[in-house]
């Protein structure tokens, strides 16, 4: 790790004009993903400030959903009655990722922002364009069984490890932010992350020294129907081979509205647009599911060691989806 | 024997769980400075350039060592080193005394600064320029360069090459798969760390994360010049090791690093350090055949390992168990061993046993299919009570009681043969089991006890406690051997100073030091005992020594327990403040795993009671039974429960043995289910770097273990009867689960791990 | 048995201590709400190692009992000055920014009891409790402790008198090697007031149906402890540890002999 500014911001303006004023400098949320890539000299910062003090870690209701704070941790958010009750997809995603120790320290703003789990982004004798654009990257023709199926580019094949963003991206949320002077903009959720293209070392679209202050939770109708299935090497404190947050309304047994977002398969959350087409006005039987699950990943683009990916991620999207319909409860992973 | 075998909890517990146990890393010392290696970016190569005169000048950086400045150690020299006790190294190259580069990530500079994080930040920084050379990294292509070895840990390695292709070619069933392991690497949960401390120029203090401090002790020694008695190592708590503690050589660097710092220093390497330096299980595959006749008993069994090495001669001897189990006529085991420029592979947990019973257990239970047995019918049908090479009878075998008893406790009755027959829900659940075997062995060792006027008795010998038990048990032995309670017993380890005992390793250290404990309990006996005669004032006095027995902390005259003399009077009496007795155990096979060095008074037991291995053959055996439920649309395999039956010689400690073996299936289940290093070939270097994508098993993985134990003592390893414990646990887990989970698919995985991808 | 308290390893000298050190009421040291009596069994169980420091030859491990003089820094770079409570006394130290509190607690004030397993947070050793919530000391950096209120391994038990966790741990033998030990317990001490609070985990049924406190099954337990790794695999005597305090009822000893004697 190298040697780093510290501060301790005051409040939300200092924070920002601090870290917008030097483009080495990060906002330091529970520093779960930023002190580890420091300490293998994946990042070095010259600066950090630390925000969790700041006050933006509070969840509540708004005319139109719910907002839950940037600086909110991962816990407090899983656990608030508000999401619970009415998110109940985004309590399951995120008690799917890391651990308990983790979960306690990981902020809402932190973990969008975490960077990719490829471990040649990880070993800085290897070559990775997110890393060292124009290096090349070690993945494309290497080990890459946990890399991407859609989405990717020769420039970078990384998937975006974050469970909590899958079920951001089903639920349509908007991430606001805050800028220098003021200037707050909102971003939906989809617009959020990127895909690689040619530059793999933007992983999405915040700009330096803008700050996620709250994301907003749209008012939905699929607190009933919801399902976060993870797929991982080990059954828990792994990130995941193939993940599934889906979501249903129905009229009768017909499709009213669903949500698909895949996690584990792209350079961001990826929204299952294809299924979610396919069964809109459709009955809510296996068969539909599996069908649109094949039409989804009729697109899929696997690697080398990778290919399971595209039969599992068929099998995760049906089970999620009859998941949902069994009413969220959890118990079908295995 | 009222207090061995008693499940009592650990004596050492308290210190534990209230975070007092002190383990390498914490011995910090006055003015100690610390140190980061750095390592080599290429596999294969040399050393062009390592310009350190820009991270010299970086803040707190104290020294930089590296090939161009190191102090220059004694050069390898098997002889010499045999004699110094310092012959079994992980890799067989003393660090920093060239500019070659064997693999990648090989260390080859150490930087010292003031505080951890300028150490850090330095060692990143170091400008090196290599001549890279083509490595070998990859197993498969490597195999067409690769050898065949004629020993393997002193014995044949090659056995009865080609003499099972007529016996396979005529049975009337045959099987003949290939199966194959991944590299699995040992992680225990404590990073090796070492500090050192110099005094003067040629007295040095390691406090060393090893699971031998005589064994380190030596090898530091030898390598940097100075006598024996002049390097103390000190260990008396060990995180864990696995085998890959004790034989590595980042011990010197801490050791010439301090010498160049002019202060003491810590290493405490780091994970990804872990994941190459201090060894590895090697990958393997295996091709293995069995024939049998139409009555399912076995004519041949053959078994070929195709592994490498690197720096040492050491290769996984996946064969071992191919050579012990079932009454075959023919067998023969083989090796091809190729060498890639990786981190140079080790001992891990039941080496060979460990790949090679998955490999032997999956073909035993492929056969039963092919003959419509049952796996476990199948197995007692081909039972053997001998050594199967030597024509040794084993030392004490109950391994069909394992296989029943096992089968009766989990419930083997309700599987049914045929595959895909039982659902539950999503999940198709399986039943399977497999063998588990370990050699028994034993060491010299030697231990002394003291015990003071007010009945305070201490056991000390050089051995090391990693977890296993050993300062309960040895407190138990001793409080047996002379009659007094465990609470009145102190236990000393873990420090190079005390009298010699092998490394902890190959499962030896309960049959090694308990017999010297015991003895040198009963020579503190008889020295009493002498006092109490030659004292008039004694109710024993005049009486012959085997008149005198003991109980309750007194010397009682056998056959009328009135005369009696406490340990307390005798030795007041006699104006002694302390007693002190120090014995050394033999074993007629050798002296094993202990470094030659001052012995104290050698004790005779009789050969029949001392592990002769020209008598009889000493293994431990068991039986281990799994029941998985596989998720086939998701790959998920879950252990749901796990029947482990051991016969292992006398328990010593019900509570810490059970912990042994749930331990053991635990490393199990993570090799049958999760754990692999894989290595990116076009740089040699494991793209599996950290704890994060080398899993290993957490608590949800794990189900309820069933451990029971057979517990009759072997006649014949030594006079306490127990055989080693720590590693036979690990042992057919893989094979069990991989069966059970061909049970329940119908799918037959011979690729280890069995992750989601292979299910799906 | 059930009502009748005995020490049946202990020593005349080693009960009385134990009877004097034994506070009326348990409530502030014990957050799980366990009742005395079955507190005193559980040390009943472990009371072979009760006072086991005396076993124990080492005469270096009978330091460090609560935070020692914080040492002199040396080569600090980019100093923060932070001042934080560990285990009940404040801690006011200039740290490297660069400091983690993992290492500020072994390195600098010679609280070694919290573990480095991973440095990265993949192993749950280095597991403290920060403002009554577990986290990890290892990605926590020593400078943004201002204020905070750190409770490490030593700052658990009452003097001599264990925490219930830890004498839990000592009857089970939830450990081995005894590497992963602290951040088990301290990651099972804070599990305890989770449950209480009705958080939710992966493996609960229906995150929907919030409630005052939870009960724990196994799996519950084992979900909630997998933070916490232990390469020795004490995994299934963890778990009974804590079903033990969490459950306020003794759960059996499951060793035995083939032939079902003890
Ligand atoms: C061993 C391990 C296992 C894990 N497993 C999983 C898993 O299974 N699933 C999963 O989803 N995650 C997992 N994680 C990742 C974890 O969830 C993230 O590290 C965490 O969410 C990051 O949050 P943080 O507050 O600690 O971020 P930090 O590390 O503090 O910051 C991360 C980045 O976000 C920026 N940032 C932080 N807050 C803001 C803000 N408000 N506005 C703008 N930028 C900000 C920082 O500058 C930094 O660049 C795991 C992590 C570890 C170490
Ligand atoms: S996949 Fe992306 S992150 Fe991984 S090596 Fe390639 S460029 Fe780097
Ligand atoms: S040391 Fe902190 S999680 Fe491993
Ligand atoms: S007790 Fe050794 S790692 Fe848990």
């Amino acid at each position: 790790m190298r040697p780093f500014k510290f501060s301790n911001a005051g409040d939300p303006a200092t924070a920002i004009t601090l870290v917008s004023a030097n483009p080495g400098a990060k906002f330091l949320g529970g520093g779960t993903n930023l002190v580890d890539l420091m300490k293998e000299d994946v990042m070095h910062p010259s600066e950090l400030v630390d925000i969790t003090r700041l006050k933006h870690a509070d969840i509540e209701k708004t005319a139109t959903g719910v907002s839950i704070g940037g600086t909110a941790t991962n816990s407090f958010t899983a656990n608030h009655e508000l999401i619970r009750k009415n998110y109940p997809l985004l309590s399951m995603a995120i008690l799917a990722g890391a651990s308990a120790q983790i979960r306690n320290m990981a902020t809402n703003g932190g973990n969008l922002n975490q960077r990719t789990r490829c471990t040649y982004f990880y070993d800085v004798n290897l070559p990775c364009n997110k890393r060292e654009p124009g290096s090349g990257c070690g993945a494309l023709k290497g080990v890459n069984r946990n890399h991407a199926i859609f989405g990717w580019s020769e420039k970078c094949v990384a998937v975006y490890p974050s469970d909590m963003a899958v079920a951001l991206a089903a639920l349509n949320a908007v991430v606001h932010v805050e800028g220098r002077n003021n200037a707050k903009r909102t971003i939906q959720f989809a617009d959020y992350h990127r895909l690689p293209g040619d530059t793999p070392e933007k992983d999405n679209n915040l700009k330096q020294g803008e700050l996620i202050t709250s994301i907003d939770l749209p008012t939905n109708d699929f607190a009933e129907r919801s399902y976060y299935l993870k797929i991982r090497e080990r059954s828990s404190y792994a990130f995941a081979l193939v993940s599934v947050a889906a979501a249903l309304s129905l009229d009768g047994n017909q499709i009213k509205q669903v949500r698909i977002a895949l996690g584990g398969v792209a350079h961001k959350p990826w929204r299952a647009s294809v299924a979610e087409k396919w069964l809109m006005g459709k009955e809510a039987t296996e068969s539909n599911f599996r069908a649109a699950a094949e039409a989804e990943l009729k697109n899929a683009r696997p690697l080398e060691h990778n290919k399971f990916k595209v039969v599992m991620a068929k099998k995760a999207i049906t089970r999620a989806l009859q998941g949902a319909m069994q009413g969220g409860v959890y118990g079908l992973e295995g | 024997m009222s207090e061995t075998g008693k499940p009592i909890s650990r004596i050492d517990g308290h210190l534990k769980v209230t975070g007092k146990a002190m383990y390498s890393a914490e011995f910090n010392q006055p003015n100690m400075a610390y140190a980061f290696p750095v390592r080599a970016t290429i596999a294969k190569g040399r050393i062009t350039s390592l310009d350190d005169t820009a991270i010299k000048k970086e803040p707190g950086v104290i020294s930089v060592v590296s090939y161009k400045n190191a102090l220059k150690l004694k050069p390898l020299d098997m002889p010499a080193q045999a004699k110094a006790g310092a012959a079994f190294l992980g890799e067989n190259l003393p660090p920093l005394q060239d500019n070659t580069v064997h693999y990648p990530g090989q260390f080859i500079a150490v930087v010292v600064a003031e505080s951890y994080e300028q150490a850090r930040a330095a060692a990143y920084k170091l400008k090196v320029h290599y001549a890279a050379e083509k490595a070998a990294t990859d197993l498969k292509t490597e195999l067409p360069n690769s050898k065949k070895p004629t020993k393997l840990m002193g014995e044949e390695a090659q056995v009865n090459g080609g003499k099972t292709a007529t016996p396979l070619a005529t049975s009337a069933h045959r099987v003949d798969n290939t199966y194959s392991t991944p590299v699995e690497h040992h992680h225990p949960m404590e990073p090796h760390a070492t500090v050192a401390v110099w005094e003067g120029t040629d007295k040095l203090t390691l406090y060393d994360a090893t699971q031998g401090v005589g064994l380190t002790g030596a090898i530091a020694a030898y390598f940097l010049g100075l006598p024996q008695e002049n390097v103390r190592v000190i260990a008396p708590f060990v995180g864990g090791g696995f085998g890959s503690k004790g034989l590595w050589l980042h011990t010197l660097l801490v050791a010439m690093a301090a010498k160049a710092a002019g202060r003491p220093v810590k290493l405490a390497l780091t994970r990804q350090m872990m994941q190459t330096n201090v060894g590895h299980r090697a990958a393997t595959i295996q091709r293995v055949a069995l024939g049998t006749d139409t009555a399912g008993t076995l004519k041949a069994i053959r078994h070929h390992t195709d592994t490498y090495n690197n720096l040492t001669e050491f290769f996984e001897p996946s064969g071992k168990q191919s050579l012990v189990l079932y009454k075959a006529p023919v067998r023969e085991v083989t090796y091809n061993v190729a060498k890639l420029n990786r981190g140079t592979p080790t001992f891990m947990r039941a080496p060979g046993e460990t790949p090679g019973t998955f490999a032997l257990e999956c073909a035993m239970d492929e056969m039963a299919y092919q003959l419509k047995m049952d796996p476990v019918a199948f197995r007692i049908a081909n039972h053997t009570t001998q050594d199967p090479m030597k024509g040794h009878d084993f030392s004490s075998e109950f391994l069909v009681d394992c296989y029943r008893i096992g089968a009766e406790k989990f419930g083997w009755s309700a599987r049914s043969m045929e595959p895909r027959q039982k659902r539950n829900g999503n999940y198709l659940v399986g039943y399977g089991m497999a063998t588990a075997t370990y050699p028994g062995g034993r060491s010299a060792a030697s231990v002394k006890v003291s015990m003071t006027a007010k009945g305070d008795v201490t056991v000390m010998t050089a051995s090391i406690d990693i977890g296993t038990g050993t300062y309960t048990v040895l407190a138990q032995t001793a409080a047996d051997a002379l009659g007094v309670p465990v609470n009145r017993i102190q236990v000393k380890i873990g420090d190079s100073s005390l009298p010699a005992a092998p490394l902890a390793g190959g499962s030896q250290t309960t049959a090694s030091i308990h017999p010297a404990a015991m003895e040198a309990c009963a020579l503190l006996r008889k020295e009493l005992a002498t006092l109490a005669i030659a004292d008039s004032s004694s109710k024993l006095h005049g009486r012959k020594p085997d008149e005198i027995g003991y109980a309750d902390g007194k010397l009682v005259l056998i056959g009328d327990d009135k005369k009696t003399d406490s340990y307390a009077d005798i030795m007041s009496r006699a104006r002694r403040v302390e007693v002190e007795a120090c014995a050394t155990t033999l074993p007629v096979s050798g002296a094993g795993l202990t470094v030659p060095s001052a012995l104290c008074t050698p004790r005779e037991i009789p050969a029949e009671q001392n592990s002769d291995s020209k008598h009889y053959a000493f293994h431990s055996f068991g039986a281990q039974f799994a029941e998985v439920w596989v998720d086939e649309d998701l790959g998920t395999i879950r252990v749901e429960r796990f029947t482990s039956v051991q016969d292992v010689g006398r328990i010593m400690n019900e509570k810490t043995a059970r912990s042994q073996i749930i331990g053991g299936v635990i490393f199990g289940i993570g090799a049958a289910l999760m754990e692999a290093t894989e290595y990116d070939k076009r740089w040699g270097s494991p793209v599996v770097r950290t704890l994060a994508d080398y899993h290993v098993p957490v608590n949800l993985d794990v189900p309820p273990i069933d451990v029971h134990f057979i517990g009759k003592a072997d006649p014949h390893i030594s006079p306490i009867g127990a055989r080693g414990i720590g590693e036979i646990g690990i042992t057919g887990v893989a094979a069990a689960i991989a069966n059970a989970v061909f049970n329940a698919t119908g799918k037959r995985v011979r690729d280890l791990p069995l992750t989601p991808d292979k299910l799906v | 048995m059930e009502d009748q308290l005995k020490f049946p390893d202990l020593t005349d000298a080693e009960r009385k201590a134990l009877e004097e050190l034994m506070p009326d009421d348990m409530s502030e040291i014990i957050t799980s709400g366990l009742k005395r009596r079955h507190f005193l069994k559980l040390i009943t169980f472990t009371g072979t190692s009760l006072l086991a420091t005396h076993f124990l030859g080492i005469e270096q491990l009978m330091a460090r009992t609560t935070a020692g003089a914080p040492l002199p820094p040396t080569g600090v770079e980019n100093g923060v000055n932070v001042a934080f409570k560990v285990n009940g006394s404040t801690q006011k130290l200039l740290v490297d920014s660069r400091m983690t509190l993992l290492d500020a607690l072994r390195e600098r004030l010679t609280l070694t009891g919290s573990k480095k397993g991973c440095d990265h947070g993949q192993c749950g050793a280095c597991t403290v409790l920060v403002d009554g919530r577990r986290v990890l000391s290892c990605l926590t950096l020593a400078a943004t402790c201002e204020d905070k209120v750190v409770t490490t391994i030593e700052g658990l038990a009452d003097g001599h008198t264990l925490h219930p966790m830890q004498a839990a741990f000592i009857k089970h033998d939830g450990f081995q090697c005894g590497y992963c030990t602290p951040g088990q317990i301290c990651s099972a001490v804070a599990l305890m007031s989770e449950a209480k609070n009705g958080e939710a985990s992966y493996v609960t049924r229906n995150v929907r149906q919030t409630g005052k406190s939870v009960k724990l099954s196994d799996e519950e337990i084992r979900e909630r402890m997998s933070g916490n790794i232990c390469r020795c695999g004490a995994y299934p005597n963890i778990v009974d540890a804590i079903r033990e305090v969490h459950g306020d009822k003794a759960v059996a000893q499951v060793w035995q002999f083939a032939d079902g004697t003890i």
